[in-house]
């Protein structure tokens, strides 16, 4: 469509009395930049467009720079806003072309979620004849609430499944029938509520069975993960936390675990100064709905993590991993209602709104976002996966004590500092627990309003060095009922009036205020004897804090409003009364076929084509927008090279400036290999995280792990034996390599069910996706090394075996023709052997830290090729090599040797003149020297029949690198 | 002379106040975080100090406009404590946030003596971009007391609104009156002319940071705080596999150290 022109406008709408005058001054003195931007004040009465579209928050909805322009308009005009006050940003965009009305509604349609935002189109003609544009304000008007229902249990099965599907009855705003969104509560764990209550003699308040929904959430108690499967009494137990309890026995005094399982996050002993925590998070679901607001969300909200850990920590680096259906997609998209009318969101949409929330949300608070992940496959369509974490840095002891430890006591107050609540955030945490479908809240989207966050945590940092409290957890899902129902277990009970909780509006039912997740929250234990100056502090930060309630140790969790108990239920219940899960599972084995295909012809001209391939082309494009130097601590960055453009395998951060010591940060993640065996690709992704910190100087023996389970389907047998597998992949795998889990999160229900174009419904799930995040100490950053090969006539080394395991690789994927689909369960899939691989990896960080190597580079995704054109590339230096020679075991084919994805291996440079060192240090591990670095403009690689196999010129295959995401 | 005393401001989203006040430490100062609202109530004062550093940052989430709300913020709540500052001889940087900050303020490039006024902005990329990169940057006025002795520097930037724009005879004045500080240029030195990405934001004659007339009150966007150790630079591993195999030895500062060291220097 023809568009000559489009002007942007921004709108600031005042809701508050104000003279000319003011509004002039405002208008000229902040608003308006004197040099770049012109102002009015309505009405916007100007010729030069065609079309006007505006499109302002809904109600409700974090309005940043409306709450800003609030704050700034008062303090520059040195008046007060009230309360309901308030200002609203809007943008206007105005459209100078020929359009039909329906072509701008269309232009209107890319402006815009309607599920947070809402547009306002006009042509000239109207807004001439209606003065100027003006969109309804986005005033939130409720009626009163405090209304708090009993609700009858004493009901027959079915009652109690459409209690849990679709919520308690509520005929609130006057819709009769109405429901309040799901419980997500299963029918057992109902019986045992309505046993519970039974034996109490009455009923459960609505507070109460809310508040239950919530802690007893698969989200929060993490039901199938601690269920009876089969023989085994809990996945998590058994296989995650038992195989952290045997590493830590068997390191004994070299055990780098602080604090594991037991907190927000893992902590883990940085020196003896200093001491790391670490977490990572999804936040899928509403990621689907608002790319931007879910992942903004998401990455504000992993940063309470560590923030809540211990007694809170300085947040020093984030990391992110996306799972995104192909961007390129071009077939009609599933739809979320039978009608056909409400597409699910474009993939592209969904990655750049996922990609804007994360940059504002860390670049904003000022946290670098160093290390990240993209991979693609078409089972994201429905829901995308947003993985996204934080690491901590904490003194190891505050005022003598141990940081890591806190505890409420009978008696402190229970504080509630940084955002207010609101009607956003209801339901986050069941909403995770189900899948996606047509009637999904959109309350349970919100937006992160990283500054408001910022200010606590900068504030809380304060006060934990001043000693003011003597607990802190995050707001998270389930908002206080969560955070102040999981302290009142240190101290032993509690006791809340909801009537002190600071909220953004009126009108909010009592339930809501106990449940809301509404952003940028913590909770604090406070003893009387420091409050006032822990009331005063936040006071001069400018961060709201409000005392909501008393710790106790009656054993109880009461809470109150105007005087009257509106739930009080024994902690003992709260926390432990959900009844066991029993599952059980099944496992049908893949049957191990390669797929059979004539070698190319042309290796190099493949080469060139896996390197653009989605999963393997360069995320600069990400990178760049990412702040990841901030705090000054940046050694291995995400990409290398004299272009500065190839990605390392993992990055390089000093969280404390002035050691020499550092942290390498690495991933695994392997969905693909699932489809054939969820144990082997459990291990490779472990493999895959160690080798990543290891190829960045990280030492293999000092290694910590986190798990993140993105399952889908997992009620069917068939998905929890594939659980059950990768379970057991971690247990075995973490043991051999003596690396513990130190946290972990699982999120089981990333279904989507909506409708085909042919109206049929349809299920799309999520492969299983287990993502490995690791950890590593780096004893003196200046001995890190990157990808990228350094001088002509240094040699090239293979350390590994090579063997014939392609199965769920990415050159098989090249096979299917498509740009984001998995391969298929055909093949072999790479087998990890920890015995022969730590040996290596132990080798490789002993030269690394000698300087002996040049450059590495972990074999992975793309094989020894990708490898390869990785060093190639970043060295701008060609290389002469020899397939024959790259210690390739029962392998003939020369496409095979370059593409496996066995693992335990690098494509390391050395100096010849370290060369006979390296050797020496080397010789107890497979090292096979294929070849050499050449100052020419391209790789050259002999097949397995002595011919020229590879023949690539290397502008070639950075071309195809960059190009596929060079947006 | 005692240690000259470093006043790094902190609060409401600035932040690069931890690395800013490491690297006045590293220079030899005494380096302080205040919070913005403990200078406004009294808590701390200016007064105590000899250097102002508006860090890097988000304030106020860059909402209006970048550095636009702490600006309004400062000059209204402490507008004639900052100028008394400035006036008593003491020096001012402003890093990439902080830059934005005195620029919309009109403390830099304050052409003219009298009340501070805006004349130079900071705005939207061209790029339309959050661009985190690196950059070189040729040192230019001869007057700005923080790049003494600096003639060419690698550093990093790390902003979505790090476009220098101005009125053209404002301009010609910057360039004539030696109020351009630093110039993107192209690695070898010559002139960058606009081009991306070594000029990252379209800056108007390539400019990454000016002064005011007494050189003592410096902006600029990149960051010279991300550049105190000799392993920041993203060429760290090429340059020391180099010196390496000439057998010579790993040098352990990073340039962007200069910077505060001249302000150290300064009163010394």
């Amino acid at each position: 469509i023809g568009l000559a022109a489009v002007h942007t406008v921004e709108v600031y709408t005042v809701d508050r009395e104000l003279t000319r005058a003011q509004l002039e001054r405002a208008a000229r003195e902040l608003l308006a930049d004197p040099l770049t931007q012109d102002w009015v004040i309505a009405p916007y009465v100007r010729e030069g467009f065609d079309w006007a579209i505006e499109v302002g928050f809904l109600p409700g909805v974090t309005d940043n720079v409306g709450n800003t322009t609030r704050v700034a308009m008062g303090e520059l005009l040195g008046v007060t806003f009230e309360a309901a006050e308030k200002v609203y940003s809007s943008r206007l965009f105005l459209v100078e072309g020929k359009l039909g009305r329906e072509q701008a509604k269309a232009v209107a349609g890319l402006l815009y979620n309607p599920l947070i935002q809402k547009a306002r189109v006009m042509d000239r003609d109207e807004v001439m004849r209606e003065g100027g544009i003006e969109l309804p304000l986005a005033r939130v008007i409720l009626p009163p609430s405090d209304r708090v229902d009993e609700v009858d249990l004493e009901v027959d099965d079915d009652a109690l499944m459409l209690l849990s599907r679709e919520g308690i009855p509520d005929d609130a705003g006057g819709r009769a029938g109405g429901r309040r969104g799901p419980l997500a509560l299963s029918l057992p764990q109902l019986h045992a509520i309505r046993d519970h209550y039974r034996e109490k003699g009455r009923r459960p308040t609505d507070v109460e069975l809310e508040s239950l929904a919530q802690t007893w959430s698969e989200h929060c108690k993490h039901t199938i993960f601690a269920a009876q499967l089969d023989e085994v009494d809990s996945l998590y137990k058994t296989y995650i936390k038992g195989a952290t309890a045997r590493v830590r026995k068997m390191k004994g005094s070299a055990d780098p675990c602080v604090s594991v399982f037991s907190d927000n996050a893992g902590v883990v002993r940085f020196d003896g100064r200093w001491n790391l925590c670490y977490k990572v998070e999804t936040h899928n679901s509403p990621s689907a709905l608002d790319p931007y607001g879910g992942a903004v969300t998401g990455i504000v909200g992993v940063n309470r993590d560590p923030l809540g850990t211990g007694k809170g920590a300085l947040l020093t680096a984030n990391m992110y991993g996306f799972c995104f259906a192909d961007p390129f997609y071009d077939e009609p998209l599933p739809t979320r209602d039978a009608a056909g009318k409400v597409p699910i969101l474009h993939p592209k949409v969904v990655f750049e709104g996922v990609r804007k929330g994360v940059e504002d949300g860390g670049n904003k608070s000022g946290i670098p976002t160093p290390l990240g992940f993209i991979v693609f496959d078409d089972r994201y369509m429905g829901k995308p996966l947003v993985f996204v974490g934080t690491l901590g840095l904490m003194p190891a002891r505050l005022g003598g004590q141990p940081s890591h430890q806190k505890a409420a006591r009978p008696g402190d107050f229970v504080v509630v500092a940084g955002g207010s609540v609101g009607k956003d955030g209801i339901h986050g945490a069941t909403f995770s627990s189900e899948s996606l479908h047509e009637g999904s809240p959109a309350g349970a989207v919100q937006i992160g309003d990283p500054i408001t966050q910022k200010k606590l945590g900068d504030a809380q940092l304060e006060a934990r060095d001043l000693g003011l409290y003597s607990s802190v957890t995050d707001c998270g899902a389930g908002g206080i009922s969560c955070s102040v129902g999981e302290m009142a277990r240190e101290s032993g009970g509690c006791e809340v009036d909801l009537g002190q909780v600071p909220v953004k509006y009126s009108g909010i039912a009592p339930y809501e205020i106990w449940i809301s997740e509404s952003q940028e929250r913590m909770t604090y234990a406070v003893a009387p004897g420091t409050l006032d100056e822990f009331l005063d502090l936040m006071r001069r930060r400018d961060v709201k804090a409000a005392v909501i309630g008393r710790f106790t140790d009656s054993g109880r969790c009461v809470v109150r409003l105007a005087g009257r108990d509106v739930m009080d239920l024994d902690l003992d219940f709260l926390h432990d009364g959900l009844p066991a899960l029993r599952l059980e599972s099944t496992w049908t084995p893949a049957v191990p076929v390669d797929p059979e295909f004539p070698e190319p012809a042309d290796l190099g001209a493949t080469l060139v084509e896996m390197m653009g391939r989605l999963d393997m082309c360069s995320r600069e494009y990400v990178v760049r927008q990412y702040d990841h130097e901030v705090q000054a601590g940046s050694v291995i960055k995400p990409l290398s090279g004299v272009e500065l453009d190839v990605h390392n395998d993992g990055v390089v951060v000093r969280p404390v400036l002035d050691s020499l010591s550092g942290v390498a940060l690495s991933v695994g993640i392997l969905p693909w290999y699932g489809d054939i065996d969820t144990y082997g690709m459990a291990a490779a992704c472990i493999d895959t995280a160690i080798r990543g910190v290891v190829a960045v100087g990280g030492d293999p023996d000092q290694v910590s792990l986190l798990d993140n389970f993105c399952w889908s389907s997992s009620d069917e047998p068939e998905r929890l034996g594939q659980l059950k597998r990768a379970a057991m992949a971690c247990f075995d795998t973490a043991v051999a390599y003596a690396a513990p889990f130190i946290s972990g999160k699982d999120s089981m229900f990333n279904d989507f069910k909506g409708y085909g174009p042919d109206g049929r419904p349809v299920k799309i799930s999520v492969p299983p996706t287990l993502l490995v995040s690791s950890i590593a100490m780096v004893p003196d950053v200046r001995a890190c090394v990157d990808v990228q090969a350094m001088m002509p006539g240094d040699l090239v080394y293979v350390v590994g075996t090579t063997r014939d395991e392609l199965g769920g690789s990415e050159y098989y994927g090249l096979r299917t023709g498509k740009r984001a689909s998995s391969p298929g369960r055909v093949g072999v899939l790479p087998t990890v052997h920890p015995e022969a691989f730590l040996p290596i990896y132990r080798a490789m960080h002993r030269v690394i830290a000698r300087g002996l190597v040049a450059s590495c580079a972990s074999v992975s995704c793309g094989g020894l090729g990708a490898a390869i054109a990785r060093t190639a590339m970043a060295g701008m230096l060609g290389m002469v090599g020899d397939l024959a020679r790259a210690g390739a075991e029962d392998l003939s084919r020369s496409d095979r040797v370059l593409f496996s994805e066995s693992q335990g291996r690098f494509v390391v440079t050395v100096d010849p003149a370290r060369a006979a060192a390296f050797e020496t240090e080397m010789h107890s591990v497979p090292i096979r020297q294929m070849g050499e670095i050449s100052d020419g403009d391209r790789i050259l690689l002999r097949g397995m029949d002595g011919k020229m196999a590879v023949d690539v010129d290397l502008a070639d295959l950075k071309r195809s690198y960059k190009r596929t995401l060079g947006w | 002379m005692a240690k000259p005393r470093a006043l790094v401001l902190t609060g409401y989203g600035i932040n690069c106040d931890r690395e800013t006040q490491f690297a006045f430490e590293l220079a030899g100062a005494g380096a302080v975080r205040v919070h913005v609202n403990d200078l406004i109530d009294g808590h701390d004062s200016m007064s105590a100090y000899q250097i102002l550093a508006f860090p890097g940052g988000f304030s106020f989430g860059d909402d209006i406009a970048s550095g636009k709300v702490l600006a309004s913020k400062v000059r209204a709540r402490l507008g004639d404590e900052v100028e008394r500052f400035v006036d008593a001889g003491n020096l001012v940087i402003g890093i990439c946030n902080g830059f934005q900050v005195l620029a919309k303020y009109g403390l830099v490039p304050r052409l003219d003596p009298g009340r501070p006024a805006q004349t130079v902005t900071v705005t939207f990329n061209d790029s339309g971009r959050f661009e985190d990169r690196w950059v070189s940057l040729r040192a230019e006025s001869s007057r700005c007391v923080f790049t003494a002795g600096i003639e060419r520097i690698d550093l990093p930037v790390a902003h979505g609104e790090g476009k220098v724009v101005a009125a053209e005879d404002v301009v010609s004045r910057l360039e004539k009156e030696g109020s351009v500080v630093l110039r993107y240029v192209m690695p070898d030195g010559s002139a960058a002319g606009g081009r991306f990405p070594h000029n990252p934001n379209g800056a108007m004659h390539d400019i990454a940071g000016i002064c005011d007339p007494s050189g003592r009150v410096f902006g600029l966007m990149p960051h010279p705080e991300r550049f105190l150790s000799f392993t920041n630079h993203p060429h760290w591993t090429r340059r020391r596999d180099a010196l390496v195999r000439k057998g010579q030895r790993l040098p352990e500062a990073g340039d962007g150290r200069a910077i505060f060291e001249n302000a150290v220097a300064y009163f010394r």
